[in-house]
């Protein structure tokens, strides 16, 4: 039995301890908007964040998350209020939207980390998630954009 | 049908999230729907199955969008096109998918499908109509309400309003009435110089669902009950299975079954992990089969030798042997482009529930009336016994319209063999190495230039195969041995050429392949575009001025061309380095003009900047045209850079995305994407943006280094 919070809420789950978090997410816990891409830490459509950092989820055994906190996309905010999901919402960043579960994941680590980021720092964050509908130009702006909405909400 | 599977079914409508609740009354919009006309011919149906708009009592406005959303925005331009006319509030509208019938056919083919550009250009008329339809039944019950005219009623977002006396009626207080009414004989549509809706710039309604991991995929899809296969497929096309030992298999905890399958074995599971272990354990002995011995090194070879001698003329014009013989210059040049996989990035998969007398798929696919055609007869079922729920699809590029419906197919099988519902499920591997492959292709040029240095012969000859033969589709697309999806973009060929010749040769190779997004214009967009630098360098001149010449009589992609050049400020003095170059592409009927701006160190490409103009007609939304021609360019830059699907003794030698690599956002280009205002009908939008952007590359490349690049993707040593 593996025990750890998934978006503020705690788990049990009785699997087999080298199955990758990202399958018993979407299928012990049902909870499918962490998305499988390439199985190999390629793409970063499993992102997730642990304990506040981001992890490929497809590549990380459930068991290294024992007593942890997972945070997915449905955790992100309860009401599509977050930075992030209100720039991609303003800036129509996905396409077919497979990817952007990972990519917002990931842009919001990076924002924790770096309220302000550069476009080089976008870049470098950014690097580890594929997008084969192109929206990259429309990610980098809206992590400016959600960056800008950030500061306004904290100056508030 | 069963119980169980209502159940099924009803719990995937709830998640589902597009469909709202007990209340909803259809209107029916007959007079379009089957090519069979009449009202009394429709009455006799169902109406709920084949409305394309339905009114809520609650108010709400369903669209039913007969085309899959695959990322280029139909959930949002279908929606758009039926409001003009339906003028219903805005935010009350919500899209669901079509089930399959065949009142969803695709107005031009024939078949309820998604592809090739067409939705808009095909659904232009209809979507409206079925808008002005509805909105005329709703005001003619609010004047038979009030005792009125109609004419004396006017509609603004979702209300009716009788002018002289503002008595006013919500549509959806009017919906009950509205649906016993008769449909109007006689639907005018507007001018589209009146539109309020189309040509602005509209939000995507999938895109607050797309940011917080409630849009479903069909790798989403939860069946009560389901089991998880992966298959285990052959390591060469066509290969069989000659002996398979799945003892071990069978001891990993969670696998329920083995079952061999005409694709394959399947390893059946309660979940994807156990089920992928118990692939890992499996020992299969395979028949490799006539294909063991593919080799993409030989067939390089044997394509060039191919092209020494030409093929199936495809296009003729003029005398271009004569022309050749009196030119005073002739120039020679190859070409070659790779196999290349859709790589959608939701691997394929597909969730069957077969019963005794019913068969429910979900799946994301962009061929709906096949697939259905294909599932009824591996399940032996009359295919109006199969229903498919199409999900959103996690890209599409192709690949989910398979002529064979492969991977439905395969699934069906699953399921006849596991007993249950089961969700079949791809990994990467699976999909980099399952075939279906945009060809290879080898094209070989010939020009001759007179004295002035104006080309006044060009021959081209293509070797590759054909993606049509052996399809439903080969009827109509080939004829006298040449396949025009292999030709198209090169026998089309804007240019004024006054000799002329494109030929073609077809070998039968046993690998899959398939169309890719923009198709043959993928190939010759590149091979021609280059040449035609080429051409114009040979000649000693500006390769936009020698294109702006030979487009003297293409008004409209002389414009697309002087546009981009103009935005892109052609001509202008670049950093030290940089190279600037330039192509034009005319594909599913919009012109594309793109200027490149790169550099190269050691080897290495470094995009700079993307300059697009468009002309793909009247615009439906503004924002969907940027982001397709955005995405198209990633897309033609990936390819142009980064992949190629090779072969060694029969096997595909890419897996996953380490060595069969996309474009990412530390690689891509500011994109700046110009569209020219036109009242033509609506063209294509999701490919064009893809065919220039690789030629366009290329002769940056050799603006900034002097060497020509002649094959995808750009390898460091041709440049080095």
């Amino acid at each position: 039995m593996t025990s750890f919070h998934v978006n503020g809420k705690p788990v049990q789950v009785d699997v087999d301890p080298t199955t990758p978090l990202l399958w018993v997410l979407r299928d012990s816990l049902g909870m499918t908007g962490t998305k499988f891409g390439c199985g190999m830490a390629l793409c970063g459509a499993c992102t997730v964040h642990l304990d506040g950092k981001a992890i490929r989820s497809c590549v990380a055994p459930v068991s290294r998350v024992e007593g942890k906190r997972v945070t997915t996309i449905e955790g992100l905010s309860a009401n599509l209020t977050h930075p992030l999901q209100r720039a991609w919402i303003e800036l129509d960043v996905p396409q077919c939207g497979y990817c952007q579960s990972g990519q917002i994941m990931s842009a919001a680590v990076l924002l924790t980390e770096n309220p302000k980021p550069t476009d080089k720092d976008i870049d470098e964050a950014m690097g580890g998630n594929i997008c084969r509908c192109g929206t990259y130009p429309r990610i980098r702006k809206a992590i400016h954009k959600a960056a800008e909405l950030a500061s306004e909400g904290r100056t508030k | 049908m069963s119980a169980s599977a209502m159940v099924g079914r009803r719990d995937f409508i709830r998640t589902g999230a597009a469909i709202g609740g007990g209340l909803l009354v259809s209107l029916y919009a007959p007079p379009l729907l089957d090519g069979t006309g009449g009202v009394a011919a429709a009455e006799g149906k169902d109406f709920a199955v084949n409305a394309f708009v339905r009114i809520g009592t609650d108010e709400s406005v369903t669209v039913i969008a007969a085309h899959s959303e695959m990322g280029q925005g139909v959930y949002t331009s279908l929606p758009m096109l039926l409001n003009e006319e339906l003028q219903a509030d805005w935010s009350k509208i919500r899209v669901e998918a079509a089930p399959v019938d065949k009142a969803y056919n695709h107005p031009v083919f024939g078949m309820q499908m998604t592809g090739g550009s067409t939705t808009s250009p095909a659904e232009w008329e209809r979507y409206r109509k079925m808008g002005a339809t509805a909105r005329m039944m709703l005001v003619e019950a609010a004047a038979a309400k009030w005792g009125v005219e109609a004419s004396s009623c006017k509609v603004e977002k979702g209300v009716v309003i009788h002018t002289a006396t503002n008595k006013r009626a919500t549509y959806g207080s009017l919906a009950d009435a509205a649906a016993k009414l008769a449909p109007p004989a006689n639907v005018p549509l507007k001018n589209p110089k009146d539109f309020t809706l189309v040509g602005k710039p509209t939000r995507r309604l999938d895109t607050p669902s797309k940011t917080n991991g409630t849009a479903q995929f069909g790798l989403d899809v939860i069946v009560p009950g389901m089991l998880t296969s992966v298959v285990a497929r052959p390591p060469v096309f066509g290969g069989k299975v000659a002996k398979v030992d799945a003892r071990e298999a069978l001891k990993v905890p969670g696998v329920k079954a083995v079952e061999q399958v005409p694709s394959g074995v399947a390893v059946i599971a309660e979940h994807f992990w156990p089920a992928k272990l118990g692939r890992e354990k499996l020992k299969i002995d395979w028949d490799l089969g006539p294909n063991a011995g593919l080799s993409t090194e030989k067939m390089l070879r044997d394509f060039s030798q191919m092209s020494s001698k030409p093929g199936a003329v495809a296009k003729r014009a003029g005398d271009p042997d004569a022309a050749l013989k009196t030119a005073a210059k002739t120039i020679t040049a190859e070409y070659d482009v790779p196999y290349l996989a859709h790589a959608m990035m939701e691997p394929l998969n597909c969730v069957v529930d077969l019963r005794a007398d019913s068969c429910e798929i979900w799946t994301g696919t962009q061929f709906e009336t096949v697939d259905r055609a294909s599932a009824a007869q591996v399940a032996g079922l009359p295919p109006e016994k199969v229903q498919i729920h199409t999900t959103l699809l996690g890209g599409g590029f192709g690949r989910r319209a398979n002529p064979n419906s492969d991977f439905v197919v395969e699934a069906v099988h699953v399921a006849k063999a596991a007993k249950a519902p089961v969700k079949v499920v791809w990994t990467r591997e699976d999909d980099v190495r399952g075939g279906w492959y945009r060809p290879m292709w080898h094209d070989r040029f010939v020009a001759g230039l007179d004295a002035n240095g104006d080309p006044i012969a060009w021959t081209h000859t293509i070797v590759g195969q054909s993606i049509m033969q052996g399809t439903l589709f080969e009827a109509f697309t080939i004829k006298d041995g040449i396949d025009s999806t292999s030709v198209e973009g090169a026998a089309d060929v804007l240019y004024g050429f006054p000799n002329l010749q494109v030929d073609l040769h077809t070998p039968k190779i046993g690998v899959p392949v398939q169309w890719w997004r923009s198709v043959g214009h993928s190939h010759t967009g590149f091979s021609v575009e280059a040449f035609f630098d080429e051409v114009a360098h040979a000649g000693g001149k500006d390769p936009y001025e020698l294109r702006k010449k030979l487009l003297a009589s293409q008004p409209r992609m002389r414009a697309v061309l002087e546009l981009a050049a103009q935005k892109a400020n052609w001509g202008s003095k670049l950093p030290p380095g940089v190279g600037r170059g330039i192509a034009t592409h005319f594909s599913f009927d919009s012109y594309v003009a793109q200027v490149v701006e790169a550099s190269v160190e050691k080897g290495a490409v470094k995009v700079h900047r993307v300059v697009c103009a468009v002309d793909c007609g009247l615009v439906i939304n503004p924002d969907t045209v940027r982001a397709q021609m955005e995405g198209g360019i990633i897309f033609g830059l990936t390819a142009a850079l980064k992949t190629e699907i090779t072969l060694k003794d029969g096997r595909v030698e890419q897996s996953n995305f380490h060595d069969y690599q996309m474009l990412r956002m530390f690689e891509s280009p500011e994109i700046e994407v110009y569209i020219v205002p036109s009242t033509e009908s609506p063209t294509g939008v999701g490919e064009p943006g893809v065919p220039p952007v690789a030629p366009a590359l290329a002769n940056a490349i050799f603006a900034v280094t002097g060497k020509r690049v002649r094959r995808l993707p750009i390898r460091e040593s041709d440049l080095a």
